[in-house]
């Protein structure tokens, strides 16, 4: 049993990295900062400071056990469990501050999780995706975690945990636009995905075929996708204001220079790459001795594209489909610099106005969406993967 | 009876099938044998318009091929390759369905013969339905592609180096699975190789091609005793053609009434392998037996020989 012991006292180096990058946030970096309003710099707080004596203890002990879990055990569940428990205590912690230092009835002064806050987060997060990647899960069970995880979030947040909290703040002063946004957001990046696939899907069996044509498609594309979004943004401008001034059946539609059209064309143009390379790619892998016995059997031109070539290249033009949401989910955010609407409203109002707060509010539910976006597609393509060989 | 009429296919000024006329027999198989690049694969592949004719016609039963759409041509025709072509993405039963679905046939109906031909194939329907293609073995895998290539009872057979990913054990015991097959369902089979030990022992009629041409086209035991040309005596091989053409009798063929004391020889055993025994044994004659192992003649070294001279 002697090798068993030497693995088990084996100190795990994720485990180490953890630990130590946590430890240096509780000591060095503020856990919270608490600001006289909403733009001015604040005073940083540490978290043994901001909670009661017998909050902070437990609060610490609870931080240990998860160090020691994740420096010592090997175990996935118990890591996993160690993790989330670590996650628990640093957003119940974050919560009870922002509830002990607002003083009642105040809605100027704003508690703003700090950098040491933010660093906790991403240590325990780690050691939770770590410990997931070690679990294996099937692909239902990933997005049964992932729905369980944002139905607490979203449990907590109606709840009002958090309520106190800067960005919360925001929130409630947003409210009613923050709907509309986030819905905004999902219908540029989705609208552009489809119109994408519906023309990308073609042109990449068009070049699977014309061999002579992928290099000029592809070499196009690619010039494309090396346009910086805002430059994009830019050159759309003008076409689009000219085809709106010129054709008023257009300009009925809501196109015009600035606003949604400009954005969805843009991210229309971006989203062709990936989809179209990948449904090459994925046609290239079809096996000819598969096609051929196809077309041999009986199969129309038809019946061979959908039922053999498309069906085994699905899972490679889903993953293009998988780049192609979760990076529009992130340029969506420069949309707002044009009028476009989305998260990015906040995240660019907040920049105007050096309110950290506001551009936070932008920006976390589109880290949200794109890490959803991942998972769900992940998921499908493994579905496909694991069905299909 | 498939006819082919000065069949000739030509890709811009290469011509890589010049002229083919043949008489494809009913109810036996036919080998096209040749050196790659003989034009072979692609003379099979213009019976079922894979390959389109440039000029020239085949017949089917005295129908013009090309009066019907060719996706409903192939249905009609089974088709197995090299490498067998099964789809990777459905099961070893959806695979021999594709042809029966095609065709409408109904659920119950295709089930039924996906059942039967993976019994014909000693696959255990409970056991191989459900699995996918990447779960068999290289033999069982071809076997699939043959059942699939005969699922909806085609009249004619094409199959293009079946068994040229097959290790020679799996290959010999596949090449008498098809001899079994052929005489069971009554096929026509049309089959292309590049091997002339394989072309000998399958081909009731065997085809040497070479640059687009048949060079000739006759019993193997013609091929080998009166060859038309240089080529196909290359092909065929001198320094064994003896051997080569006792391997095309077999012992049942050749015995006659009387009893022996020396070894015994299933009646189905070629001349060359008879020999063989006879040689190893040290003995003058043998005795024949039937499938049931009942005693039906005798068989002596002298008759054998003769066998092995052209006449």
């Amino acid at each position: 049993m002697a090798t068993g012991i030497a693995r088990r006292q084996r100190i795990d180096p994720l485990g180490a990295l953890v630990t130590a990058v946590g430890a240096a946030a509780l000591l060095w970096l503020p856990f919270v900062v608490l600001k006289p309003n909403r733009i001015l710099p604040g005073d940083a707080r540490s978290l043994v400071a901001v909670l009661p004596a017998s909050a902070a203890i437990a609060c610490l002990a609870s931080l240990m056990l998860v160090a020691l879990v994740a420096l010592a055990m090997s175990n996935a569940r118990v890591r996993l469990a160690a993790a989330l428990l670590g996650v628990i205590v640093v957003a119940a912690a974050i919560a009870t501050a922002g509830n002990l230092l607002t003083p009642a009835g105040n809605r100027v002064v704003r508690v703003a999780p700090g950098s040491g806050f933010w660093v906790l987060l991403v240590a325990v997060g780690l050691m939770a995706t770590d410990a997931i990647t070690r679990l294996r899960p099937r692909p239902a069970a990933r997005v049964l975690m992932l729905a369980l995880f944002a139905a607490a979030a979203l449990l907590a947040l109606a709840h009002g945990t958090f309520d106190h909290l800067s960005v919360m703040r925001e929130y409630a002063v947003n409210a009613g636009r923050f709907a509309h946004e986030v819905r905004q957001h999902v219908w540029l990046a989705l609208g552009s995905l489809a119109a994408a696939v519906i023309v990308a899907l073609p042109l990449g069996i068009l070049c699977h075929r014309v061999p002579r044509l992928r290099g000029g498609v592809l070499g196009t594309l690619n010039v494309i996708q090396t346009i910086p979004a805002i430059a994009l943004f830019g050159i759309l401008m003008a076409p689009l204001g000219a085809l709106a001034a010129a054709v008023p059946l257009a300009a009925q539609l809501g196109i015009r220079g600035i606003g949604a059209a400009p954005a969805v064309v843009a991210l229309f143009l971006y989203s062709l790459l990936p989809v179209v390379a990948n449904t090459v790619a994925g046609l290239k892998r079809v096996s000819p001795a598969a096609v051929e016995a196809a077309r041999g059997m009986g199969m129309t031109s038809w019946q061979v594209l959908t039922g053999v070539e498309l069906s085994l290249a699905l899972p490679t033009i889903l993953t293009g489909i998988r780049i192609v949401l979760v990076q529009n989910i992130g340029l969506v955010t420069v949309a707002a610099l044009i009028g476009g609407g989305g998260l990015g409203v906040f995240v660019f109002q907040g920049i105007g106005q050096t309110a950290i707060d506001l551009v936070l509010l932008g920006a976390i539910p589109t880290v949200a969406l794109a890490f959803s976006a991942a998972v769900l597609l992940d998921a499908l393509v493994e579905t496909m993967n694991r069905a299909r060989q | 009876m498939i006819t082919l009429e000065q069949l000739s296919k030509r890709y811009g000024t290469t011509t890589v099938v010049d002229q083919v006329s043949m008489a494809i027999e009913r109810n036996s198989i036919t080998v096209i044998v040749g050196t790659s690049g003989s034009g072979k694969s692609t003379l099979l592949r213009m019976i079922n318009r894979l390959v389109e004719p440039s000029s020239g016609r085949v017949l089917i039963d005295g129908n013009d091929t090309a009066r019907e759409p060719a996706h409903l041509l192939r249905r009609r025709i089974g088709y197995a390759i090299q490498g067998h072509g099964l789809f990777p993405h459905r099961t070893v039963a959806e695979n021999i369905g594709t042809v029966p679905r095609l065709l409408g046939w109904d659920q119950g109906r295709v089930r039924a013969r996906v059942d039967e031909l993976l019994t014909v194939f000693q696959l255990d329907p409970g056991e191989f339905a459900g699995k996918f293609p990447h779960q068999l073995s290289g033999g069982q895998q071809q076997r699939v592609g043959v059942a699939r290539a005969l699922a909806a009872e085609p009249a004619v057979l094409l199959m293009d180096e079946p068994f040229g990913a097959l290790d020679p054990i799996i290959r010999a015991k596949a090449q008498d699975d098809l001899l079994d097959l052929q005489r069971r369902f009554a096929t026509t089979i049309v089959l292309v190789t590049h091997d002339m030990d394989e072309a000998f022992r399958l081909g009731s009629r065997v085809a040497v091609m070479s640059q687009g041409r048949v060079l000739q086209y006759d019993r193997p035991a013609v091929l080998l005793t009166r060859p038309a040309d240089p080529f196909v005596s290359r092909m065929t091989g001198s320094a064994d053609r003896a051997m080569k053409l006792l391997s095309l009798t077999t012992a049942g063929e050749v015995a006659v009434p009387g009893a022996s004391s020396g070894p015994t020889v299933a009646a189905s055993a070629s001349l060359r392998d008879a020999l063989s025994e006879l040689v190893w044994r040290g003995a003058e004659s043998a005795a024949v037996i039937d499938a049931n192992g009942m005693p039906c003649g005798r068989l002596t070294v002298a008759a054998i020989l003769a066998h092995g001279r052209p006449d």
